[in-house]
């Protein structure tokens, strides 16, 4: 091993060139840390700075923009911890508080698709174990190029098998997600993980380093050189012809490691072990230590010859820049570690004590004895901040222009049957068992609901029936017409999908996927998703309490459709009176059962107007994107949200299903197929606008018999416009007038779709 | 019994709570079983399944105390991953090998109870159908033809898929006992259907309340 580069060393060869442009740091960005540290950075702070910069944990060119989340948040007094942490905690009441976040894993999810999936979740479970709380549960949201692509063979059964892989033998249950497809997406796929975690409100731990004698223990994983470099090779640059030649920068994961990990971690809690926590995720224990430190007292001293290693050949900076999974860091009072490291023996957990939290304001780090760091921490934490050019393509009015009006529509009753079918057998639409199948979605006993419903929802308390309702959504097609107005549906669409299970919307969580923020236009596109989820947030009265950003979502010149994922998450009073989206088969009075009842009626909520820009049935039938997207109508969906809590609560329902993709009549037939029972409904005005329009705000409902009267005072009384159209019943969806599609036929090419592409 | 890597062992705790028992936990590590009159080994992934799945839990010290006991006659289910572990410990016969079609399956699957009489089995009747979820990226079972008739002859086949073969199990065999009955092991997970909130359905409650009984009795 050569000897590595030394402070003193540093401070006598001023002028040795350094390789700061491979490792994605600017000039000026040099000249920076030249000037902080008043002589050239050492080969390990010029490591250390470059992750830390790098736009993946230095939000440099997002951050003036994100600061509206906490500027426009809206008065809330659930929140126990917001933006900032690792992740926002909520108040659930009971004693219980939530903690949830969405992180992307795109980039290495392309290169190596199992590892770099499995990672992701790996990656975003540890966020969640750090604030204190016990994950309990994991959703995906995936986008793909498109399904016949041959890449997308490669790349999606990699992911889905990667999550399946780290999830289940993690042992936390995937209740929901998305899985859509877009050529925007061939090469860059989104991998967008999240996890729920549960905790006692006492039981928040901080990631700061406080208290000068307080050790640094290192534990889980050795560090290895898998993912060097990942945040700054990887995640903050865009793909050019060699991105197999970037495999080396993926992580490997071992979810059998976490799983010891977190029990460890959560007994290390219990006993009050833990001054201070931090997950090592990107950048590794540059980051760690850098932010510990900035957080806390100001200084720490670090023995990196400590770390405990599973390739002696790595020097300092690799150390630094690892990104080996399975670690996590903590700060612990002197008398402590004896037991501290009892703890992690019976886990089997490897921890090392690696250095001490001291006053000097200084982050010192020491290679066998001799000083190879020495920087202000808050200089590296901080990072430099962008305010990148912005500018409004001008394509985007001809995009405007192109109105899906002037597409050709269904002239009758057998059209609208066929665009119906043809819409529930597209990749986007169709059934998407042949994913959710591979993930364990019934561990830990307390999903109420998951995969295919609007959102999954967990059991919190086995007494009270207390739980926690989670939606994610996203539509890169409205965001290209309108990043604005498309992050407030995508918002609007995840709060709605959580309150159609009868939980009341709490907080949201994003995941901002958008292509080069160097790009004026791309930039553009990412200030107006993040005004309009800021303004959205404060009319629906829910608060941003963390998220992530992910840039150069793009090869070459051309970027993906701006893709925001908006997570929100509800509270259930009691998971017993949930409504599922599966309409309910009316129960034989010859039975003789006292429950013997009635067809349940069909309510349409909402208002239904003409919309058609970036709809499934433009993008499905006509392959056409063009026009504006719908006219998100925030105060509605706060009505209907009322509503649908009200009326869950009172056991009024039998089914909700929110309206999204493909409108009435694809929610229709899910509900139907959900369910296993038909219905027949007549439908208001224009058929074609009736059944496929996709104007927000909007839920089908399935009332139970005999409580019409009671739910209709109720919609009254909550100002919600709806109608009955009909009743379920049947084994057939009966449009009146129009068509009639057997279940069998419904499912058939729903089922087979993505079978047929993917085996 | 709790090793590292186990997933559904509060799950399993739970299910003996609701069949009206006590549950006890037994950690890998001990030695002793506490004085339990049954014991679960739950689904998971013990040690990571590294090696092959059960391979190393059955080298666990709390093993070396549960096969004595079992052989007996402490009633022992073990479902999924604590079924492989039983067949590694010799405890039933046969192997859990990867699923037919290589991918991880979760699915709610019907049974039919073929074998009423065990320890685990006696609250049903026999050609009983139920549903219960079934979660496994190796669940074939899978036996030498000698075995597999042995199995059928001395009804030691103890539940079987009813609603096609899931997995490519031999004979489509969801589950096994030896040859007293008081060991079973079960691919499908019966501890996630004892009520239909947060299952399929409540149909799996029974194997639990079946040992409780057993031991009352």
């Amino acid at each position: 091993m050569s000897s590595p580069d030394t402070v003193a060393q540093a401070a006598a060869t001023g002028d040795l060139p350094q390789p700061y442009a491979e490792l994605g740091l600017t000039t000026a960005e040099y000249e920076k840390i030249v000037d902080t540290l008043g002589r050239r950075p050492t080969a390990a702070e010029l490591a250390l700075y470059s992750v830390m910069w790098s736009e993946h944990c230095s939000y440099k060119s997002s951050k003036v923009h994100l600061k509206q989340f906490a500027a426009k948040a809206p008065p809330s007094d659930a929140l126990l911890a917001g933006i900032g942490a690792n992740a926002g905690v909520v108040d659930i009441g009971q004693g219980y508080a939530v903690t949830f976040k969405i992180e992307s894993h795109n980039h290495p999810s392309y290169v190596e698709p199992h590892q770099g999936a499995a990672t992701g979740v790996g990656g975003i479970v540890r966020d969640i174990l750090a604030m204190g709380a016990r994950p309990v549960a994991v959703m995906d949201a995936l986008r793909f190029g498109p399904a016949a692509a041959p890449d997308t063979a490669r790349v999606l059964p990699g992911v889905v098998s990667g999550i399946s892989f780290y999830g289940n033998c993690l042992g936390l249950p995937n209740i929901g997600g998305e899985l859509d497809f877009d050529p925007s997406y061939a090469g860059n796929p989104l991998v967008n993980a999240l996890c729920v975690g549960v905790m006692r409100h006492g039981d928040l731990q901080v990631a700061a380093a406080s208290g000068p004698g307080n050790q640094v223990i290192l534990f889980g994983s050795t560090t290895g050189p898998d993912g060097v470099g990942g945040a700054s090779v990887l995640a903050s640059a865009t793909f050019g012809e060699a991105a197999s030649a970037k495999r080396p920068s993926v992580q490997v994961g071992d979810p059998f490691t976490e799983k010891l990990l977190v029990e460890c971690c959560l007994e290390l809690f219990a006993g009050g072990l833990v001054v201070g926590i931090q997950d090592l995720g990107a950048a590794g224990v540059a980051c760690a230590t850098t932010e510990l430190a900035a957080a806390g007292t100001g200084g720490m001293l670090v023995r990196l010859d400590e770390v405990p290693l599973r390739d002696a050949s790595l020097g300092p900076p690799e150390i630094l820049m690892s990104e080996s999974q399975e670690r996590m860091m903590a700060v612990v009072e002197p008398d402590r570690v004896d037991q501290f490291l009892a703890v992690c023996a019976k886990w089997d957990v490897r921890a090392a004590v690696i250095g001490e939290v001291t006053d000097t304001g200084r982050l010192v780090m020491t290679w066998h004895g001799e000083p190879v760091v020495d920087i202000p921490p808050a200089s590296a934490a901080d990072g430099p901040v962008y305010r990148r050019p912005l500018a409004r393509p001008a394509a985007q009015d001809t995009l405007a222009a192109d109105d899906p009006a002037a597409l050709p529509r269904p002239a009758d009753g057998a059209g609208l049957r066929a665009d119906l079918l043809a819409l529930l057998g597209s990749p986007g639409l169709a059934d998407k068992s042949w994913v959710t199948d591979q993930y364990d979605r019934y561990v830990r006993g307390d999903t109420v609901l998951a995969m295919p419903e609007d959102g999954g929802l967990l059991r919190v308390d086995e007494a009270t029936g207390l739980g926690i309702a989670l939606a994610t959504d996203g539509n890169g097609r409205y965001c290209q017409l309108d990043p604005y107005l498309g992050t407030q549906l995508a918002l609007s669409e995840a709060y709605r999908n959580v309150a159609a299970t009868g939980a009341r919307p709490l907080a949201v969580t994003n995941c901002l996927n958008f292509g080069s923020p160097e790009d004026p236009a791309v930039m553009w596109q990412f200030a107006e998703a993040v005004r309009g989820l800021a303004d959205g947030c404060a009319a629906l009265g829910v608060p941003v309490t963390g998220g992530n950003v992910s840039f150069y979502n793009q090869t070459g010149a051309v970027a993906i459709h701006p893709t925001p994922v908006i997570g929100v998450l509800g509270v259930h009073d009691d998971v017993r009176r949930r409504a599922g989206i599966g309409f309910p088969a009316a129960r034989s009075p010859a039975a003789g059962s006292p429950a013997a009842e009635g067809a349940a009626s069909i309510v349409l909520l909402g208002r239904t107007e003409a919309e058609f820009g970036g709809s499934a049935w433009a993008h499905v039938i006509h392959g056409h994107l063009g026009g504006r997207p719908p006219a998100p109508d925030l105060d509605a969906e706060r009505r209907l949200a009322g509503l649908l809590a009200a009326a869950a609560a009172a056991g009024l329902l039998a089914a909700a299903h929110d309206l999204s993709d493909g409108g009435l009549a694809v929610a229709l037939a899910e509900s139907c197929l959900r369910g296993g029972t038909g219905c027949a409904v007549r439908l208001p005005g224009d058929p074609f606008t009736a059944l496929f329009s996709e104007s927000a705000g909007r839920c089908v409902v399935a009332v139970r018999a005999g409580a019409e009267a009671a739910f209709g005072q109720l919609r009254e009384a909550h100002g919600v416009p709806g109608e009955t159209i009909g009743a379920v019943g049947g084994d057939s969806l009966v449009v009146d007038g129009c068509f009639a599609i057997p279940l069998a036929e419904l499912a058939a090419g729903h089922a087979q779709a993505l079978p047929a592409l993917f085996g | 019994m709790t090793f590292p890597g186990s997933l559904d062992d509060r799950d399993a705790a739970r299910a003996v709570r609701l069949a009206g028992a006590e549950p006890v936990t037994l950690w890998h590590g001990d030695r002793g079983l506490r004085g339990v009159d049954a014991a679960i080994l739950p689904g998971g992934f013990s040690y990571g399944d590294y090696l092959r799945c059960g391979a190393i839990a059955r080298f666990a010290p709390v093993m070396s105390e549960l096969v004595p006991a079992a052989r007996s006659g402490l009633p022992v289910l073990g479902i999924c991953n604590g079924f492989q572990i039983l067949c590694e410990a010799h405890l039933l016969p046969g192997a859990l090998t990867r699923n037919a079609g290589l991918k991880f399956i979760t699915r709610d699957v019907r049974l039919r109870v073929e074998n009423p009489r065990t320890a685990w089995t006696r609250a049903y009747s026999g050609g009983e159908q139920i549903v219960v979820p079934l979660k496994s990226g190796e669940g074939a079972y899978a036996a030498d033809p000698g075995t597999l008739a042995a199995l059928e002859a001395s009804g030691q086949v103890v539940i079987r898929y009813a609603g096609g073969n899931p997995n490519g199990s031999a004979a489509g065999i969801a589950g096994v006992c030896n040859a007293e009955g008081n060991v079973v092991g079960l691919m499908p997970h019966p501890e996630h259907a004892v009520d239909p909130l947060t299952g399929p359905s409540a149909d799996g409650l029974r194997f639990f309340a079946s040992a409780v009984a057993g031991v009352a009795a």
